[in-house]
């Protein structure tokens, strides 16, 4: 074209070079060397489902603290009678209503390792109170690893070794005692056996109850389902402590103590499965039209191998989680049917028993101590409730 | 909505059936019955006659007839209004529960606004100030309302408030009240006792609903819609009551079902830790005397109270929110 004389510029030519020789790696070929992932990484993407939550778990600082304090008072219920300085039933009626003793250890200056003061009561002639005085010239050390109280260790062995004693000649009542004289602290630790391990039971048998009623209605569906909707829609719309109340007012007062505590374990659990079997129900029909289910049903599995391998180790964890989180409405149920006078009964001692000797206004206010079983109480609960939310957030590590 | 209605009402008469059938069940468990503890009382005392009028007795309730036709004697005296008849107190039920029943609707209503007023601010505040100090204090509180066995804390509660407010220690009105007719004074003073089992009550619902509450508005926060009203530069508070704050109130309602069991429950034992005149104590020693048909009322009128307490919050809820579609069968 005339008068247009911008050309556009010619690339400049390059010099003519050595030709580039000819090179092959002899490395051995890897197409996902771009992608490294480091042996860190790897773990993690090998991990097995388990693995993870494990892992997700141990992030939740709480409930891993939670969770080694509750397996530290499992444990004890284990030994009970060789951590509690007295045995349970042990009555010193010269020390009723003793506030609890201080443990001191310096005497006037001097170290002494961990001491008591003796002390004893004298009755104030106006307001009839026990009023509990210490003597502070006679310090007295606790003894360790000693003999003490006759105790049989899970009602067959016979033995008097404890973990720590009272001294010779005084008392060692660290959590002060009851009208009896028997001391709290022995009483708590004795308590935990049954408060601890009546939640455990109950849950046990709720998951059951759970499990299978909630199975059935979500697998089968149709009126099976419609009828166990009913029935927990109902039962989840009944206050549950009157009924609790009602339950265990059937059992007869001449039943030893030991059936009481199973029949008590059975009422808790005969209304607290529904929230399981609601969850397994939800979880069933959601997971039933899964192409894993559907593979197996074509294949030819019959329904409880199809349930039982594949459709409940799917949601295991979740169920798990939610067990867990029902354990404290348990505890605290037993509490205060206890605390009624409606569940367990004495001799048996469990912490609901203790409080029983609380419900007297007048003791809150004269000798407070008699309150002291609602601390574990409300500790065992929280831990539960800590423990149970790191367990449902850990249960779903994929998210 | 009126079909909605009818039928909520017409599932509610099985539902019912199956409680008294329930509750019948339950009081008659124990083995024997309190007529023949009676008759027990009565020959050791070596009266005469004794078999012969508790054979009357038992005649006249139907106590010597199968259980169902017991069960049926007593569903048809429920629904005339007739609640058996109180061996205890030698009345019949009507008369022996009195106000009792009257005075636990007021106590469960006062719990319920109880809860719904402190719950609903300090759920709004903890969800807009996540992870701020106020917002850990406020859920530790909650978690610690909802581990604190319910009649520890009355006790508590009864001591000081008779050491530092001067009230008297345990029921619904002063002492002087009790028996009286109903007068301003009587209302001032049960409004004055109120408190305490209200806030006893209330305590873990107040808990669990401040958590449902934060736990919603929170999701909702999240949301996208959120993010473009506040874009478009909507201040925060309208942004917060024109939408989450909507979204996150059918939860309150819709909860009345999970809290008023909860509420009965705790209401009955914290009643018999303050000796309220409300139906806790009464029951409790019905259930331990086997007076049959007075348990047996009381259980039933608390079941009805929650039964009806869910329905109303239903109907509430259907008229509340325009997303719940009445006609359709719930999708699974």
């Amino acid at each position: 074209m005339p008068g247009n004389d911008s050309h556009p510029v010619a690339p400049e030519v390059p010099a003519v070079r050595e030709p580039i020789p000819h090179v092959a790696s002899t490395e051995p070929f890897d197409p996902y060397s771009v992608e490294q992932i480091s042996p860190e990484q790897e773990r993690y993407f090998r991990a097995s489902q388990w693995q993870m939550m494990w892992w997700r778990f141990l992030r939740h600082r709480l409930a891993v603290a939670s969770g080694v304090f509750l397996l530290l008072l499992y444990a004890s219920i284990l030994i009970s009678e060789f951590l509690a300085p007295y045995n349970y039933q042990t009555k010193d009626t010269l020390h009723a209503y003793a506030p609890p003793q201080s443990v001191h250890l310096f005497h006037e200056g001097t170290f002494l390792g961990p001491f008591v003061y003796p002390y004893d009561f004298k009755l104030n002639k106006t307001t009839f109170k026990r009023e509990y005085v210490y003597d502070t010239s006679k310090p007295m050390p606790l003894r360790f690893f000693c003999l003490g109280d006759k105790y049989v260790f899970w009602g067959m062995i016979e033995g008097r070794f404890h973990l720590l004693c009272a001294p010779e000649k005084a008392t060692a009542h660290l959590l002060g005692t009851d009208q009896l004289g028997r001391d709290m602290l022995s009483r708590l630790i004795y308590g935990a056996r049954i408060s601890l391990t009546i939640g455990l039971i109950g849950v046990a048998l709720s998951f059951t109850l759970g499990i299978v009623i909630g199975g059935l209605a979500g697998y089968y569906g149709g009126w099976i389902d419609d009828l166990t909707q009913r029935l927990i829609e109902i039962l989840r719309s009944l206050p549950h402590i009157p009924l609790w109340m009602a339950l265990s007012a059937i059992l007869p007062q001449t039943w030893s103590p030991l059936i009481v505590y199973f029949g008590i374990t059975i009422i808790l659990a005969l209304l607290e499965w529904t929230g399981l079997a609601r969850a397994v129900r939800s979880k069933l029909l959601s997971l039933r039209e899964e192409d894993f289910c559907v593979a197996a049903q074509l294949m030819g599995a019959r329904p409880r191998r199809i349930i039982g391998r594949h459709l409940l180790p799917s949601f295991m964890s979740h169920l798990i989680a939610s067990a867990t989180l029902s354990i404290p409405s348990m505890i605290l149920g037993e509490t205060s049917l206890s605390y009624l006078g409606l569940g367990l009964r004495s001799p048996i001692t469990s912490w609901g028993v203790l409080l029983n000797d609380a419900q007297n206004i007048n003791n809150v206010a004269l000798y407070p101590w008699l309150m002291l079983p609602a601390l574990p109480v409300i500790l065992v609960v929280l831990a539960f409730n800590f423990f149970g939310d790191g367990l449902r957030d850990a249960a779903d590590p994929y998210k | 909505m009126l079909g909605y209605v009818v039928r909520r009402l017409l599932i509610m008469i099985p539902t019912l059936l199956v409680i008294s059938f329930l509750v019948f069940l339950i009081i008659q468990a124990p083995p024997g019955d309190y007529l023949s503890s009676v008759v027990a009382e009565c020959q050791a005392r070596g009266e005469t006659g004794c078999s012969d009028r508790i054979e009357m007795l038992r005649q006249q309730y139907h106590l010597d007839r199968p259980f169902i036709v017991q069960y049926g004697y007593w569903l048809f005296g429920l629904l005339r209004g007739d609640l058996g008849f109180s061996f205890e107190y030698q009345l019949p039920v009507t008369q022996v529960v009195g106000e009792r029943l009257w005075l636990t609707i007021v106590v469960t209503f006062a719990t319920v606004l109880f809860t719904w007023v402190v719950a609903f601010p300090i759920g709004v505040y903890s969800a807009t100030h996540q992870y701020s100090l106020s917002d850990y204090a406020v859920t530790f509180f909650g978690i610690l309302g909802l581990a604190v066995p319910s009649f520890l804390f009355a006790l508590v509660l009864l001591y000081l408030a008779n050491v530092y407010l001067g009230l008297s220690i345990g029921g619904l009105m002063d002492p002087d009240y009790i028996d009286k007719p109903w007068t301003w004074g009587k209302i001032g003073s049960i409004l004055e006792h109120l408190w305490i089992p209200t806030i006893v009550i209330g305590g873990s619902g107040t808990a669990g609903m401040i958590r449902r509450l934060r736990a919603n508005l929170l999701d909702e926060l999240h949301k996208q819609y959120v993010v473009t009203a506040r874009a478009k530069g909507l201040s925060p508070g309208r942004l917060l009551l024109k939408y989450p704050l909507r979204m996150s109130l059918n939860p309150f309602i819709a909860d009345i079902g999970t809290l008023l069991p909860e509420l009965v429950s705790g209401a009955v034992v914290v009643s018999v830790v303050m000796s309220l005149p409300t139906t806790g104590p009464m029951l409790l020693d019905a259930l331990r005397s086997q007076d049959m048909y007075l348990a047996g009322s009381f259980l039933m009128f608390l079941a009805l109270l929650t039964v009806v307490g869910v329905l109303l919050s239903d109907l509430a809820l259907a008229a509340l929110d325009p997303r719940i579609r009445l006609g359709g069968r719930a999708s699974k």
